[in-house]
Protein backbone atom coordinates (compact mmCIF):
# COMPACT_ATOMS: atom_id res chain seq x y z
CA UNK A 1 0.00 0.00 0.00
CA UNK A 2 1.13 3.58 -0.84
CA UNK A 3 -0.07 6.93 -0.43
CA UNK A 4 -2.49 8.93 -2.85
CA UNK A 5 -0.60 11.27 -4.72
CA UNK A 6 -1.47 14.10 -7.33
CA UNK A 7 -0.03 12.26 -9.83
CA UNK A 8 -2.55 9.81 -9.00
CA UNK A 9 -5.38 11.97 -9.74
CA UNK A 10 -3.81 13.32 -12.46
CA UNK A 11 -4.21 9.16 -13.44
CA UNK A 12 -7.71 9.66 -12.91
CA UNK A 13 -8.59 12.20 -14.85
CA UNK A 14 -6.31 11.11 -18.42
CA UNK A 15 -8.33 7.59 -17.67
CA UNK A 16 -11.62 9.72 -18.60
CA UNK A 17 -10.10 10.38 -22.34
CA UNK A 18 -10.57 6.88 -22.67
CA UNK A 19 -14.07 7.02 -21.50
CA UNK A 20 -14.60 10.05 -23.79
CA UNK A 21 -13.39 7.91 -26.77
CA UNK A 22 -15.07 4.75 -26.02
CA UNK A 23 -18.35 6.66 -25.63
CA UNK A 24 -17.68 8.67 -28.78
CA UNK A 25 -17.27 5.62 -30.62
CA UNK A 26 -20.02 3.67 -29.38
CA UNK A 27 -22.35 6.66 -30.60
CA UNK A 28 -21.16 6.72 -34.21
CA UNK A 29 -21.26 2.49 -34.42
CA UNK A 30 -24.59 3.16 -32.33
CA UNK A 31 -26.21 5.64 -34.72
CA UNK A 32 -25.35 3.77 -38.30
CA UNK A 33 -27.18 0.50 -36.90
CA UNK A 34 -29.80 2.98 -35.14
CA UNK A 35 -30.76 4.76 -38.53
CA UNK A 36 -30.61 1.27 -40.40
CA UNK A 37 -32.92 -0.30 -37.06
CA UNK A 38 -35.26 3.18 -37.51
CA UNK A 39 -35.21 2.94 -41.20
CA UNK A 40 -36.88 -0.49 -41.07
CA UNK A 41 -38.40 -0.74 -38.15
CA UNK A 42 -40.98 2.04 -40.36
CA UNK A 43 -40.65 0.46 -43.88
CA UNK A 44 -43.41 -0.34 -45.46
CA UNK A 45 -43.07 -4.02 -46.03
CA UNK A 46 -43.28 -6.64 -43.14
CA UNK A 47 -40.20 -8.66 -42.92
CA UNK A 48 -37.46 -5.94 -42.08
CA UNK A 49 -40.09 -4.22 -39.76
CA UNK A 50 -40.19 -7.73 -37.69
CA UNK A 51 -36.24 -8.26 -37.98
CA UNK A 52 -36.11 -4.42 -36.34
CA UNK A 53 -38.84 -5.21 -34.22
CA UNK A 54 -36.65 -8.55 -33.13
CA UNK A 55 -33.43 -6.34 -32.42
CA UNK A 56 -34.99 -4.15 -30.43
CA UNK A 57 -36.43 -6.94 -28.38
CA UNK A 58 -33.72 -8.78 -27.35
CA UNK A 59 -31.01 -6.02 -26.96
CA UNK A 60 -33.59 -3.98 -24.64
CA UNK A 61 -34.69 -7.35 -23.03
CA UNK A 62 -31.19 -8.29 -21.73
CA UNK A 63 -28.49 -6.86 -19.41
CA UNK A 64 -25.83 -5.17 -21.22
CA UNK A 65 -22.88 -6.50 -19.24
CA UNK A 66 -24.48 -10.26 -20.58
CA UNK A 67 -24.33 -8.19 -24.21
CA UNK A 68 -20.48 -7.13 -23.40
CA UNK A 69 -19.60 -10.81 -22.59
CA UNK A 70 -21.46 -12.95 -25.31
CA UNK A 71 -19.44 -10.36 -27.81
CA UNK A 72 -16.20 -11.12 -25.26
CA UNK A 73 -16.67 -14.44 -25.83
CA UNK A 74 -17.93 -14.82 -29.00
CA UNK A 75 -15.39 -13.09 -30.69
CA UNK A 76 -12.79 -16.46 -29.70
CA UNK A 77 -15.32 -18.92 -30.59
CA UNK A 78 -14.91 -17.32 -34.42
CA UNK A 79 -11.40 -17.15 -34.15
CA UNK A 80 -10.96 -13.32 -33.55
CA UNK A 81 -10.15 -12.27 -30.46
CA UNK A 82 -11.01 -9.15 -30.03
CA UNK A 83 -10.15 -7.88 -26.35
CA UNK A 84 -11.92 -5.47 -23.79
CA UNK A 85 -11.18 -2.72 -26.40
CA UNK A 86 -13.07 -3.68 -29.60
CA UNK A 87 -15.57 -5.69 -27.40
CA UNK A 88 -16.37 -3.36 -25.53
CA UNK A 89 -16.92 -0.64 -28.65
CA UNK A 90 -18.70 -3.30 -30.46
CA UNK A 91 -21.08 -4.86 -28.00
CA UNK A 92 -22.45 -0.68 -27.01
CA UNK A 93 -22.68 0.13 -30.51
CA UNK A 94 -25.23 -3.32 -30.86
CA UNK A 95 -26.68 -2.16 -27.38
CA UNK A 96 -26.93 1.80 -28.58
CA UNK A 97 -27.66 1.13 -31.82
CA UNK A 98 -31.56 -0.95 -31.02
CA UNK A 99 -32.05 2.29 -28.58
CA UNK A 100 -31.49 4.71 -31.02
CA UNK A 101 -33.17 3.13 -33.78
CA UNK A 102 -36.22 2.92 -31.20
CA UNK A 103 -36.00 6.65 -30.45
CA UNK A 104 -35.36 7.76 -34.03
CA UNK A 105 -38.30 5.31 -35.18
CA UNK A 106 -40.56 7.26 -33.30
CA UNK A 107 -38.76 10.70 -35.09
CA UNK A 108 -39.43 9.25 -38.32
CA UNK A 109 -42.87 8.57 -37.16
CA UNK A 110 -43.51 12.09 -36.14
CA UNK A 111 -43.06 13.48 -39.35
CA UNK A 112 -46.22 13.92 -40.65
CA UNK A 113 -47.18 11.48 -43.27
CA UNK A 114 -48.57 14.13 -46.02
CA UNK A 115 -44.65 15.08 -46.14
CA UNK A 116 -43.73 11.65 -47.22
CA UNK A 117 -46.47 11.46 -49.55
CA UNK A 118 -46.29 14.76 -51.15
CA UNK A 119 -42.16 14.10 -51.91
CA UNK A 120 -43.27 10.94 -53.66
CA UNK A 121 -45.78 12.21 -55.59
CA UNK A 122 -43.35 14.53 -56.82
CA UNK A 123 -41.43 11.91 -58.02
CA UNK A 124 -38.92 11.43 -55.49
CA UNK A 125 -37.99 7.72 -54.92
CA UNK A 126 -37.31 6.56 -51.39
CA UNK A 127 -33.75 7.48 -50.99
CA UNK A 128 -34.25 11.29 -51.60
CA UNK A 129 -37.57 10.68 -49.69
CA UNK A 130 -35.80 10.17 -46.90
CA UNK A 131 -32.82 11.95 -47.12
CA UNK A 132 -33.94 15.05 -48.45
CA UNK A 133 -37.45 15.52 -47.18
CA UNK A 134 -38.56 13.03 -43.50
CA UNK A 135 -34.80 12.99 -42.07
CA UNK A 136 -34.37 16.71 -41.93
CA UNK A 137 -37.35 16.93 -40.22
CA UNK A 138 -36.77 14.03 -37.80
CA UNK A 139 -33.53 15.20 -36.97
CA UNK A 140 -35.74 18.22 -35.31
CA UNK A 141 -37.79 15.81 -32.92
CA UNK A 142 -34.79 13.09 -32.42
CA UNK A 143 -31.88 15.74 -30.84
CA UNK A 144 -33.71 16.07 -27.37
CA UNK A 145 -33.59 12.45 -26.60
CA UNK A 146 -30.94 11.46 -28.37
CA UNK A 147 -29.17 13.78 -26.18
CA UNK A 148 -30.61 12.43 -23.42
CA UNK A 149 -29.73 8.84 -24.18
CA UNK A 150 -26.16 10.23 -25.09
CA UNK A 151 -25.86 10.18 -20.71
CA UNK A 152 -26.50 6.46 -20.70
CA UNK A 153 -24.37 6.01 -22.85
CA UNK A 154 -21.31 7.06 -21.30
CA UNK A 155 -22.66 5.66 -18.15
CA UNK A 156 -22.83 2.09 -19.60
CA UNK A 157 -19.13 2.29 -20.87
CA UNK A 158 -18.43 2.12 -17.17
CA UNK A 159 -19.38 -1.44 -17.88
CA UNK A 160 -16.54 -2.21 -20.20
CA UNK A 161 -14.49 -1.80 -16.95
CA UNK A 162 -15.60 -5.33 -15.83
CA UNK A 163 -14.14 -6.48 -19.54
CA UNK A 164 -10.74 -5.23 -18.10
CA UNK A 165 -10.87 -2.52 -20.38
CA UNK A 166 -8.88 0.87 -18.72
CA UNK A 167 -11.41 3.63 -18.89
CA UNK A 168 -12.65 5.79 -15.67
CA UNK A 169 -13.86 2.90 -13.62
CA UNK A 170 -11.12 0.59 -14.11
CA UNK A 171 -8.39 3.24 -13.36
CA UNK A 172 -10.07 4.11 -10.52
CA UNK A 173 -9.89 0.15 -9.17
CA UNK A 174 -6.37 -0.27 -10.40
CA UNK A 175 -5.56 2.85 -8.03
CA UNK A 176 -7.85 1.86 -5.09
CA UNK A 177 -5.67 -1.37 -5.08
CA UNK A 178 -2.55 0.14 -4.83
CA UNK A 179 -3.44 3.13 -2.73
CA UNK A 180 -6.75 1.72 -0.98
CA UNK A 181 -8.93 5.12 -0.09
CA UNK A 182 -11.92 3.57 -2.06
CA UNK A 183 -14.14 6.87 -0.46
CA UNK A 184 -12.05 9.21 -1.78
CA UNK A 185 -11.11 7.59 -5.26
CA UNK A 186 -14.80 6.69 -6.34
CA UNK A 187 -16.03 9.62 -5.12
CA UNK A 188 -14.11 11.22 -7.37
CA UNK A 189 -14.85 8.90 -10.48
CA UNK A 190 -18.38 9.60 -9.37
CA UNK A 191 -17.58 13.65 -9.65
CA UNK A 192 -16.24 12.95 -12.93
CA UNK A 193 -19.21 11.49 -14.61
CA UNK A 194 -21.48 13.72 -13.26
CA UNK A 195 -19.37 16.54 -14.69
CA UNK A 196 -19.63 15.07 -18.35
CA UNK A 197 -23.14 13.97 -17.85
CA UNK A 198 -24.78 16.77 -16.27
CA UNK A 199 -24.48 19.46 -18.97
CA UNK A 200 -25.96 16.48 -21.32
CA UNK A 201 -28.71 16.10 -19.45
CA UNK A 202 -29.09 19.45 -18.68
CA UNK A 203 -28.95 20.08 -22.42
CA UNK A 204 -31.50 17.06 -23.17
CA UNK A 205 -34.16 19.06 -21.08
CA UNK A 206 -33.68 22.52 -22.74
CA UNK A 207 -34.01 20.90 -26.21
CA UNK A 208 -37.21 19.28 -24.80
CA UNK A 209 -38.84 22.29 -23.86
CA UNK A 210 -38.05 24.54 -26.61
CA UNK A 211 -39.43 21.85 -29.00
CA UNK A 212 -42.71 21.59 -26.69
CA UNK A 213 -42.97 25.25 -26.91
CA UNK A 214 -42.68 25.06 -30.51
CA UNK A 215 -45.18 23.00 -30.89
CA UNK A 216 -47.54 24.93 -28.03
CA UNK A 217 -47.38 27.77 -31.29
CA UNK B 1 -15.59 -21.99 -37.64
CA UNK B 2 -14.49 -25.07 -35.75
CA UNK B 3 -15.84 -25.12 -32.50
CA UNK B 4 -17.95 -27.49 -30.97
CA UNK B 5 -20.96 -25.92 -28.78
CA UNK B 6 -21.31 -28.12 -25.46
CA UNK B 7 -24.63 -27.10 -24.35
CA UNK B 8 -25.46 -30.41 -22.58
CA UNK B 9 -22.82 -29.94 -19.64
CA UNK B 10 -24.60 -26.62 -18.58
CA UNK B 11 -27.88 -28.14 -19.01
CA UNK B 12 -27.24 -31.01 -16.30
CA UNK B 13 -29.08 -30.43 -12.71
CA UNK B 14 -25.94 -29.07 -10.96
CA UNK B 15 -25.00 -26.35 -13.40
CA UNK B 16 -29.29 -25.31 -14.43
CA UNK B 17 -30.21 -25.26 -11.43
CA UNK B 18 -27.74 -22.66 -10.05
CA UNK B 19 -29.01 -20.82 -12.63
CA UNK B 20 -32.35 -20.87 -11.79
CA UNK B 21 -31.82 -20.51 -8.45
CA UNK B 22 -29.51 -16.99 -9.40
CA UNK B 23 -32.84 -16.33 -11.74
CA UNK B 24 -35.13 -16.64 -8.38
CA UNK B 25 -32.66 -14.57 -6.41
CA UNK B 26 -32.54 -11.74 -9.10
CA UNK B 27 -36.15 -11.68 -9.05
CA UNK B 28 -36.53 -11.39 -5.59
CA UNK B 29 -33.85 -8.82 -5.44
CA UNK B 30 -35.46 -6.39 -8.06
CA UNK B 31 -38.77 -6.95 -6.19
CA UNK B 32 -37.72 -5.92 -3.25
CA UNK B 33 -35.77 -3.10 -4.12
CA UNK B 34 -38.69 -2.29 -6.58
CA UNK B 35 -41.35 -1.92 -3.90
CA UNK B 36 -38.66 -0.37 -1.49
CA UNK B 37 -37.96 2.29 -4.60
CA UNK B 38 -41.90 2.65 -4.88
CA UNK B 39 -42.22 3.83 -1.02
CA UNK B 40 -39.29 5.98 -0.85
CA UNK B 41 -40.62 7.57 -4.01
CA UNK B 42 -43.58 8.15 -3.23
CA UNK B 43 -42.81 10.07 -0.38
CA UNK B 44 -39.88 12.00 -2.12
CA UNK B 45 -41.87 13.09 -5.06
CA UNK B 46 -44.33 14.11 -2.39
CA UNK B 47 -41.48 16.05 -1.16
CA UNK B 48 -40.09 17.50 -4.15
CA UNK B 49 -43.62 18.53 -5.61
CA UNK B 50 -44.54 20.21 -1.95
CA UNK B 51 -42.47 19.76 0.51
CA UNK B 52 -40.27 22.78 2.16
CA UNK B 53 -37.80 24.35 -0.16
CA UNK B 54 -34.81 22.70 1.44
CA UNK B 55 -36.61 19.00 0.55
CA UNK B 56 -37.27 19.85 -2.76
CA UNK B 57 -33.99 21.21 -3.23
CA UNK B 58 -32.58 18.04 -1.77
CA UNK B 59 -34.17 15.35 -3.61
CA UNK B 60 -33.82 17.70 -6.63
CA UNK B 61 -29.88 17.09 -5.86
CA UNK B 62 -30.11 13.69 -4.92
CA UNK B 63 -31.88 12.68 -8.25
CA UNK B 64 -29.57 14.89 -10.41
CA UNK B 65 -26.72 12.73 -8.86
CA UNK B 66 -27.82 9.01 -8.94
CA UNK B 67 -29.06 9.80 -12.75
CA UNK B 68 -26.05 11.42 -14.04
CA UNK B 69 -23.19 8.49 -12.78
CA UNK B 70 -23.04 5.02 -13.55
CA UNK B 71 -24.62 2.42 -11.35
CA UNK B 72 -21.33 0.68 -11.44
CA UNK B 73 -19.83 3.46 -9.63
CA UNK B 74 -22.17 3.88 -6.92
CA UNK B 75 -22.17 0.17 -6.11
CA UNK B 76 -18.74 0.41 -5.59
CA UNK B 77 -19.03 3.62 -2.93
CA UNK B 78 -21.43 1.49 -1.33
CA UNK B 79 -19.55 -1.54 -0.55
CA UNK B 80 -16.01 -0.61 -0.70
CA UNK B 81 -16.32 3.14 0.08
CA UNK B 82 -18.54 3.07 2.86
CA UNK B 83 -16.75 0.53 5.30
CA UNK B 84 -13.96 3.05 5.35
CA UNK B 85 -16.29 5.83 6.98
CA UNK B 86 -17.69 2.81 9.23
CA UNK B 87 -20.62 1.34 7.41
CA UNK B 88 -20.07 -2.32 6.14
CA UNK B 89 -21.94 -4.07 4.38
CA UNK B 90 -21.95 -7.88 3.31
CA UNK B 91 -22.40 -7.92 -0.83
CA UNK B 92 -26.24 -8.69 -0.62
CA UNK B 93 -26.80 -6.17 1.90
CA UNK B 94 -24.63 -3.30 -0.50
CA UNK B 95 -26.42 -4.80 -3.68
CA UNK B 96 -29.95 -4.10 -1.98
CA UNK B 97 -28.90 -0.68 -0.90
CA UNK B 98 -27.49 0.63 -4.05
CA UNK B 99 -30.70 -0.64 -6.34
CA UNK B 100 -32.80 1.01 -3.98
CA UNK B 101 -31.10 4.08 -4.05
CA UNK B 102 -30.94 3.58 -8.19
CA UNK B 103 -34.16 3.01 -8.22
CA UNK B 104 -35.65 5.72 -6.40
CA UNK B 105 -33.86 8.45 -8.14
CA UNK B 106 -36.19 7.18 -11.65
CA UNK B 107 -38.97 6.21 -9.30
CA UNK B 108 -39.36 9.82 -8.42
CA UNK B 109 -39.00 10.94 -11.95
CA UNK B 110 -42.37 8.76 -12.49
CA UNK B 111 -44.03 9.23 -9.58
CA UNK B 112 -43.54 13.20 -9.98
CA UNK B 113 -44.97 13.49 -13.23
CA UNK B 114 -47.99 11.43 -11.88
CA UNK B 115 -48.41 13.17 -9.55
CA UNK B 116 -48.40 16.51 -11.89
CA UNK B 117 -50.31 15.04 -14.79
CA UNK B 118 -53.88 15.33 -12.22
CA UNK B 119 -55.14 18.66 -12.45
CA UNK B 120 -54.80 21.12 -9.39
CA UNK B 121 -58.66 21.50 -9.31
CA UNK B 122 -58.60 17.78 -7.96
CA UNK B 123 -56.63 18.96 -4.95
CA UNK B 124 -58.77 22.23 -4.46
CA UNK B 125 -62.00 19.42 -4.63
CA UNK B 126 -60.70 17.26 -2.33
CA UNK B 127 -59.91 20.39 -0.08
CA UNK B 128 -63.21 21.80 -0.82
CA UNK B 129 -65.00 19.18 0.58
CA UNK B 130 -62.75 18.83 3.84
CA UNK B 131 -59.75 16.38 3.20
CA UNK B 132 -56.96 17.12 4.98
CA UNK B 133 -53.62 17.87 2.70
CA UNK B 134 -52.24 14.08 3.40
CA UNK B 135 -55.63 12.83 2.85
CA UNK B 136 -56.28 14.12 -0.24
CA UNK B 137 -53.02 13.01 -1.39
CA UNK B 138 -53.50 9.69 -0.56
CA UNK B 139 -57.29 9.13 -1.35
CA UNK B 140 -57.31 11.45 -4.31
CA UNK B 141 -54.35 12.36 -6.23
CA UNK B 142 -52.96 8.84 -5.87
CA UNK B 143 -54.98 6.57 -7.00
CA UNK B 144 -55.64 8.47 -10.23
CA UNK B 145 -51.55 8.90 -10.13
CA UNK B 146 -50.92 5.41 -10.29
CA UNK B 147 -52.68 4.78 -13.51
CA UNK B 148 -50.81 6.95 -15.32
CA UNK B 149 -47.88 6.17 -13.67
CA UNK B 150 -48.52 2.18 -14.03
CA UNK B 151 -46.88 1.70 -17.71
CA UNK B 152 -43.58 3.67 -16.55
CA UNK B 153 -43.33 1.62 -13.94
CA UNK B 154 -43.42 -1.18 -15.57
CA UNK B 155 -40.56 -0.43 -17.64
CA UNK B 156 -39.04 0.76 -14.72
CA UNK B 157 -38.79 -3.00 -13.25
CA UNK B 158 -37.58 -4.43 -16.24
CA UNK B 159 -34.61 -1.85 -16.72
CA UNK B 160 -34.00 -2.34 -12.76
CA UNK B 161 -33.91 -6.31 -13.11
CA UNK B 162 -31.39 -6.39 -16.32
CA UNK B 163 -29.43 -3.27 -14.76
CA UNK B 164 -29.47 -5.80 -11.35
CA UNK B 165 -26.87 -8.25 -13.25
CA UNK B 166 -24.31 -5.34 -12.40
CA UNK B 167 -24.40 -6.20 -8.79
CA UNK B 168 -22.50 -9.62 -9.74
CA UNK B 169 -19.07 -7.28 -9.61
CA UNK B 170 -19.31 -7.38 -5.96
CA UNK B 171 -20.59 -11.44 -6.03
CA UNK B 172 -24.17 -10.77 -4.15
CA UNK B 173 -26.55 -13.93 -4.92
CA UNK B 174 -28.06 -13.01 -8.69
CA UNK B 175 -28.05 -14.80 -11.54
CA UNK B 176 -24.88 -13.17 -13.45
CA UNK B 177 -22.82 -14.20 -10.19
CA UNK B 178 -24.30 -17.94 -10.54
CA UNK B 179 -23.71 -17.39 -14.46
CA UNK B 180 -19.89 -16.85 -13.75
CA UNK B 181 -19.55 -19.90 -10.87
CA UNK B 182 -20.92 -21.66 -13.42
CA UNK B 183 -18.80 -20.44 -16.25
CA UNK B 184 -15.67 -20.86 -14.35
CA UNK B 185 -16.51 -24.27 -13.40
CA UNK B 186 -17.43 -25.75 -16.58
CA UNK B 187 -15.50 -23.99 -18.93
CA UNK B 188 -18.50 -23.20 -21.17
CA UNK B 189 -17.96 -19.26 -20.92
CA UNK B 190 -20.14 -18.72 -24.47
CA UNK B 191 -22.61 -21.92 -23.99
CA UNK B 192 -23.28 -20.64 -20.36
CA UNK B 193 -23.93 -17.23 -21.24
CA UNK B 194 -25.97 -17.98 -24.22
CA UNK B 195 -28.26 -20.01 -22.02
CA UNK B 196 -28.32 -17.15 -19.10
CA UNK B 197 -28.98 -14.45 -22.21
CA UNK B 198 -32.11 -16.30 -23.50
CA UNK B 199 -34.01 -16.88 -19.47
CA UNK B 200 -33.06 -13.11 -19.04
CA UNK B 201 -34.97 -12.17 -22.25
CA UNK B 202 -37.51 -14.49 -21.46
CA UNK B 203 -38.50 -13.39 -18.53
CA UNK B 204 -37.95 -9.66 -19.43
CA UNK B 205 -40.62 -10.31 -22.47
CA UNK B 206 -43.16 -12.59 -19.86
CA UNK B 207 -43.68 -9.50 -17.33
CA UNK B 208 -43.89 -7.06 -20.55
CA UNK B 209 -46.59 -8.97 -21.53
CA UNK B 210 -48.22 -9.07 -17.77
CA UNK B 211 -47.44 -5.28 -17.60
CA UNK B 212 -49.08 -4.89 -20.96
CA UNK B 213 -52.39 -6.91 -19.51
CA UNK B 214 -52.44 -5.02 -15.89
CA UNK B 215 -52.31 -1.94 -18.16
CA UNK B 216 -55.06 -2.89 -20.43
CA UNK B 217 -56.90 -3.98 -17.86
CA UNK B 218 -56.75 -1.03 -15.36
CA UNK B 219 -57.70 1.15 -17.91
CA UNK B 220 -60.95 -1.07 -18.99
CA UNK B 221 -61.71 0.12 -16.06
CA UNK B 222 -61.17 3.32 -15.87
CA UNK B 223 -63.20 3.63 -18.79
CA UNK B 224 -66.20 2.06 -17.09
CA UNK B 225 -66.23 4.14 -14.54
Amino acid sequence: MRTLTFSDIEFLVFAVRWTLLLSALAFAGGGIIGLIIALMRTARSLLPRYLAIAYIRVFQGTPLLLQLFLVFFGGDLIGLSLGPWLSAMLGLSLNAGAFLGEIWRGAIQGVSRGQREAARSLGLGYGPTMLFIVLPQALRLAVAPTVGFMVNLVKSTALASILGFVELVRAGQLLNNATFRPFLIFSTVAVIYFVICWPLTMASRRLEARLAQAYRR
Amino acid sequence: MNYIFQFGEILKPVNFDELLWGMLSTLRLSAESMVLSLAFAIVGAMLRTSGPKWAQALIGAYVEIIRNTPFLVQIFMIFFGLPTIGLRLDANGAALVAMVLNGSAYTIEIVRAGIESISAGQMDAAKAIGLRPLQSFRLVVLPQALKVMLAPLGSQFILLMLNSSIVSVVSADELMAAAQDVQSRTFRPFETYIIVFVIYFVVSMLFQAAFALIDRWAFAKAEQR
